[in-house]
């Protein structure tokens, strides 16, 4: 939360410019923003997990999670995919343009609490902002955390991106880096078939571990019930949630989730707190 | 603050506006338009709906004309309270583009007008007290809705007549006002008896040529709040807020959603409901655009879009939402129900839907 003065209004962005655009995919791309005022990029501090609004002139607002690390103090960066309007509008925009930004907002990845621990990274779909920050923590501080498993899965081997990113964090001591496409092409070198078919190689302490997730819901309900299975406590999983969200600050009701709001509650909920609606379609 | 009830006769009612008005105060009241009670600005008692009587039924409102010579003498109407403090569209800020690409935001300038709503009631001020929480009380004040809050004069009017799709004296919010307020009347044949419950309030009716209330004002008073109680409808008798949450896949959803045409007159007219859209509208110059918020509705389609999929796509899962929002995860968010009994879902559902029915679907089947 930026903390300049308590009379700023929250529903107001603030100009930021756009230090770089990185094009990490055919329809994916990166934003490196800074606050144009100097007081505001200096007060602004976040963690892992959260998200900012960006606003796209003459065009609207979309949440985006931050991907850059939290030390990482004169940037911000914004992984976006596109897929509706705003998002399609801002993949055009180059270095040196403007948007508008307010944030952090949320409660990100319990990370001081994992601190020792071991950790299991699983995503779906593709690229997973959200707990790419996790990752890029975990290896800024690899001495802090125990064992670091990462698995990602995708529908289909063509969906895979961040390649390079992959083959460095298998370079990283005791981590282990999983892949898994439910279809698989011609020279896809790793696991065809669904993520938690490749969960018997994962090197974790089920007393000392914390699963963070984040992908489509079917996914994360798959990992929860696997690790359930195998004695992982419930509140030691950790799901990314997200639903429409357009204020940002918990007033305009859309992204309730039972009686969570995900943008102040979450977006990051142990799985003991959601899990009496994660089993019902509608919420 | 210790408060003191007064009385005063009807023909100075004319009198408190003409004070309020000197205070500075635009009066908001009741009228009659387009065949319903409304609120809106008022300068004078001919204004106010005297000899009127409501009758609401589930999708049904008419007004009628009776030998009762009152001013408050129906129910309520669509709105009240709300739409001054949390206005159904409104400009938040705009943004300006330079020609050499510097973006500069500016919040949208109001001028706040000083407003005393006459003729709350209640449930509209049980219902204030909600968003009052949700808007001012939480991690982010919201700035828009603060201004005109501290700007608005609350002058409620004790209910005397309930409509049949009235339900307050079964969720502990009416028909009689105990707090939350400036100045309360209750209204007899002849006068009113007054009681201010705030400096402000106070300041207001030491100008009106008061009276001690004598014994039969106050048992006028009373037979007046013994009418006000006879409330047709009611809350069922069970433990709504669990009950709902154990019955997600229950067929009654269903059942219900055959016959909601998803089209969010409840919501609207909900005086706790407050889920609103954010869009930018581009001026036509090119040179700014305009970011407002309007009201929303969870029967709407886009309110629980996402990336591509609607979460919400039928309309049994939005009736389940609302519902199970209302009654039950309101309590954890604001310490109890969302459901103030006004009724108001009731009247203005075009289909009828009665929420007091509807919940009735989910009481344990027992077997007898």
């Amino acid at each position: 939360m930026i903390k300049l003065n308590a009379n700023l209004n929250p529903y107001e962005p603030h100009e930021a410019i756009i230090i770089e655009r990185i094009q990490e995919g055919p329809d994916l791309f990166t934003l490196r923003l800074q606050f144009t005022d100097p007081e505001i990029q200096g007060a602004y501090t976040f963690e892992p997990g959260q998200f900012n609004m960006l606003y796209l002139y003459g065009v609207g607002e979309i949440a985006i999670s931050i991907v850059s690390d939290p030390e990482c103090g004169q940037v911000i960066d914004h992984t976006i995919r596109i897929v509706g309007r705003v998002t399609r509008g801002m993949a055009n925009l180059k270095t040196g343009d403007r948007i508008g930004l307010r944030g952090p907002y949320g409660r990100g990845w319990p990370m001081l609490e994992s601190k020792q621990k071991d950790i299991v990274v699983v995503t779906g779909g593709l690229g997973c902002a959200p707990v790419v920050s996790v990752i890029n923590y975990i290896e800024l501080r690899r001495e802090e955390f125990g064992n670091l498993n990462i698995v990602q899965g995708v529908k289909h081997s063509s969906d895979f991106i961040w390649k390079h990113r992959y083959d460095k964090w298998r370079k990283l001591p005791d981590t282990k880096v999983l892949l898994a496409a439910d279809v698989g092409e011609a020279l896809w070198p790793w696991h065809v078939g669904p993520v938690t078919s490749l969960f018997d190689q994962l090197v974790f302490d089920r007393d000392n571990v914390v699963v963070m997730m984040c992908g489509p819901e079917g996914m994360m309900r798959v990992v929860c019930d696997h690790m359930l299975d195998n004695s992982v406590d419930a509140s030691q999983l950790f799901l990314s949630m997200e639903r429409n969200m357009q204020c940002a600050i918990g007033h305009c009701g859309h992204c309730q989730y039972g009686s969570k709001f995900i943008c102040k509650d979450g977006p990051v909920f142990s799985f003991d707190k959601v899990r009496y609606l994660f089993e019902t379609k509608g919420f | 603050m210790e408060s003191k009830e007064y009385y005063f006769q009807t023909d100075q009612l004319q009198g408190l506006l003409n004070i309020l008005r000197a205070a500075g105060y635009s009066c908001i009241g009741p009228q009659v338009r387009d065949g319903a009670v409304i609120y809106n600005e008022i300068s004078s008692v001919e204004q106010l709906p005297q000899g009127i009587n409501d009758k609401q039924q589930p999708g049904n409102y008419s007004l009628s004309n009776s030998s009762s010579s009152k001013y408050f003498d129906w129910a309520n109407g669509p709105q009240a309270i709300k739409p001054l403090l949390f206005a159904p569209k409104e400009k938040l800020w705009s943004s300006t583009l330079t020609s050499d690409g510097e973006l500069s935001f500016k919040k949208a300038e109001e001028e706040i007008k000083k407003l005393a709503v006459i003729g709350a009631r209640a449930c509209d001020i049980a219902a204030l007290k909600i968003h009052d929480q949700h808007f001012l009380q939480q991690q982010f004040v919201d700035p828009y809705y603060k201004v005109r809050r501290e700007n608005l004069l609350i002058i409620a009017v004790n209910c005397s007549q309930p409509a049949e799709t009235c339900f307050c004296h079964s969720t502990g919010d009416g028909p009689f006002v105990d707090d939350g307020f400036d100045i309360s009347l209750t209204e007899l044949q002849n006068g009113f008896i007054v009681n201010a419950q705030t400096e402000q309030g106070e300041k207001i009716i030491a100008e009106l040529p008061l009276y001690e209330c004598s014994k039969d004002h106050l048992a006028e008073s009373e037979l007046i709040e013994a009418a006000a109680l006879k409330q047709k409808r009611q809350l069922p008798q069970f433990d709504i807020k669990s009950r709902l949450f154990n019955q997600l896949n229950n067929e009654s959803w269903h059942t219900i959603a055959a016959e909601c045409l998803s089209c969010g007159n409840c919501t609207s007219v909900c005086p706790t409901c407050f889920c609103h859209s954010e869009n930018d509208v581009p001026e036509l110059d090119g040179q700014s655009s305009v970011h407002y918020r309007e009201w929303d509705s969870c029967f709407s389609q886009a309110h629980s879009y996402i990336h591509g999929i609607t979460i919400r796509s039928q309309t049994s899962q939005r009736y389940r939402q609302w519902l199970t929002h209302k009654f039950s995860t309101w309590h954890e968010q604001y310490g109890r129900s969302g459901c103030v009994g006004c009724g108001r879902c009731i009247t203005w559902c075009p289909v009828g839907i009665d929420v007091t029915e509807s919940l009735t679907h989910f009481v344990e089947r027992r077997r007898d």
